[in-house]
């Protein structure tokens, strides 16, 4: 008997739909487009500030306009989203064991959100929102 | 379909296609028919696989291993598959079932509703029917050399090499590999990208590296820090999903990673600092979690 083996190839555009598990990976991956959209806006910000204060007061008014509304929405969301990922994935990323007995994994995904609220107040208290 | 009066004990085929037997029971468990779809491929005959429809008489405590194993015994010989233990330990009996890598001596038939979809492990290459070949993820398994390569060979008189409880649950999860290749199969990486080492080899990769007897972790990062190792990983995270022995394959990746950059900037950001190589002699039991 010779051997002849099959090859099922994955398709490279569409695999992502055969399970929810690889949804929700996509979906984790594409925020990343948002993110990155954001970093390009505060850079741009940066420029126009350095333009003098006429090209920073035009930065300002697009930023009010109902496009960008939507897209800071959006961008919020994309960034929430990635934020929880990123902070669920630390536990198995950096395991504590202490002893025999490892540290449970919520206590240090909890650990990382506890430090993200407060790092978020303290920029929140140098904007001077409070 | 035809079939033979259900009996109510799994029939007891013997592995690889062996004869078939079937030993009665007294009833009070239920019955029900099962369909199954099963994917066929005969490399004697067929340029593509394709699926073959069962009506199979079943308990509704068993297992799709057993209402394979029935109708390999009494509907169609011609079946083929791998099986062993049936009890989700020897990692044989992988298959895809309804598009979910399983144990089929794990997967039971109460679980499921309607048509149940079996096909071969995903990502491998189908030899016959449910049957893959496992050349590939064998030949990745011993690049990791996935053994302990002691810090210092010992004389037998020096004695036992001693290990704490703490040392052994420091790496004691990811000893628990049956080597079944659900991971690869769940894995859409290794799919895309059949030169990525894979879950399991890698996992096994970091159980040695962990242990506080072993001495050969820069040895395995010629394998281990690479494109085709940790780095082809993109944290998806399935292969810790469909584990069925609970290892955390992804935790495992991971980890590699932060000790494989940590390795990157002391070799390259630090002046003086020390090649992985040098660096693993400083990886005893507890510097690195």
């Amino acid at each position: 008997m010779s051997r002849n083996p099959l090859v099922r190839e994955v398709p490279p555009t569409s695999w992502f739909f055969r399970h929810p598990r690889y949804m929700r990976y996509m979906a984790r991956e594409i925020t990343c487009i948002f993110i990155g959209a954001y970093c390009v806006l505060l850079v741009v910000g940066l420029q126009r500030l350095a333009a003098g204060p006429a090209a920073w007061e035009g930065f300002l008014l697009g930023l009010r306009s109902a496009d960008s509304i939507v897209f800071h929405l959006l961008a919020l969301v994309a960034a929430f989203y990635h934020a929880a990922t990123w902070f669920n994935a630390t536990q198995k990323a950096m395991p504590l064991q202490i002893g025999e007995d490892f540290v449970p994994g919520n206590l240090i995904s909890g650990a990382h959100y506890a430090v993200w609220v407060v790092l978020s107040l303290v920029v929140l208290f140098l904007a001077g929102v409070f | 379909m035809s079939n033979s009066p259900p009996r109510s004990q799994p029939p007891l085929a013997a592995p690889h296609g062996g004869a078939a037997a079937s030993l009665g029971r007294p009833g009070g468990s239920s019955e029900r028919i099962v369909q199954l779809e099963v994917l066929r491929y005969n490399p004697d005959t067929d340029t593509e696989a394709h699926f073959q429809r069962y009506e199979v008489v079943c308990q509704e405590e068993w297992v799709v291993l057993d209402a394979l194993n029935k109708v390999k015994a009494d509907i169609d010989p011609t079946l083929n598959y791998r099986w062993s233990c049936h009890m989700a330990v020897c990692g044989s009996c992988g298959m895809m079932i309804n598009g979910e890598p399983k144990l089929s001596c794990h997967a039971f038939l109460r679980d499921y509703e309607g048509v149940i979809r079996v096909e071969p492990l995903a990502h491998f290459p189908v030899e016959r029917d449910l049957v893959t070949a496992p050349d590939d993820f064998m030949e990745k398994l011993k690049r990791v050399k996935p053994y302990l390569i002691p810090k210092e060979e010992k004389p037998i008189s020096a004695g036992e090499y001693k290990q704490t409880p703490a040392q052994l649950m420091k790496f004691r999860q990811y000893s628990m590999c049956i080597n079944c290749m659900l991971c690869y199969a769940a894995c859409p990486e290794y799919g895309l990208t059949p030169g990525f080492i894979g879950p399991a080899a890698l996992t096994l990769a970091h159980r040695y590296n962990q242990d506080s007897r072993d001495g050969g972790r820069a040895e395995r990062q010629e394998v281990v820090a690479t494109h085709e190792g940790v780095w082809e990983c993109t944290f998806v995270g399935a292969c810790s999903e469909v584990c069925p022995a609970h290892v955390d394959p992804a935790s495992a990746l991971q980890q590699m990673k932060i000790t494989s950059s940590i390795d990157w900037i002391v070799e390259h950001l630090i002046p003086g600092g020390k090649s992985a190589r040098d660096t693993a002699s400083r990886e005893d039991a507890g510097d690195i979690s």
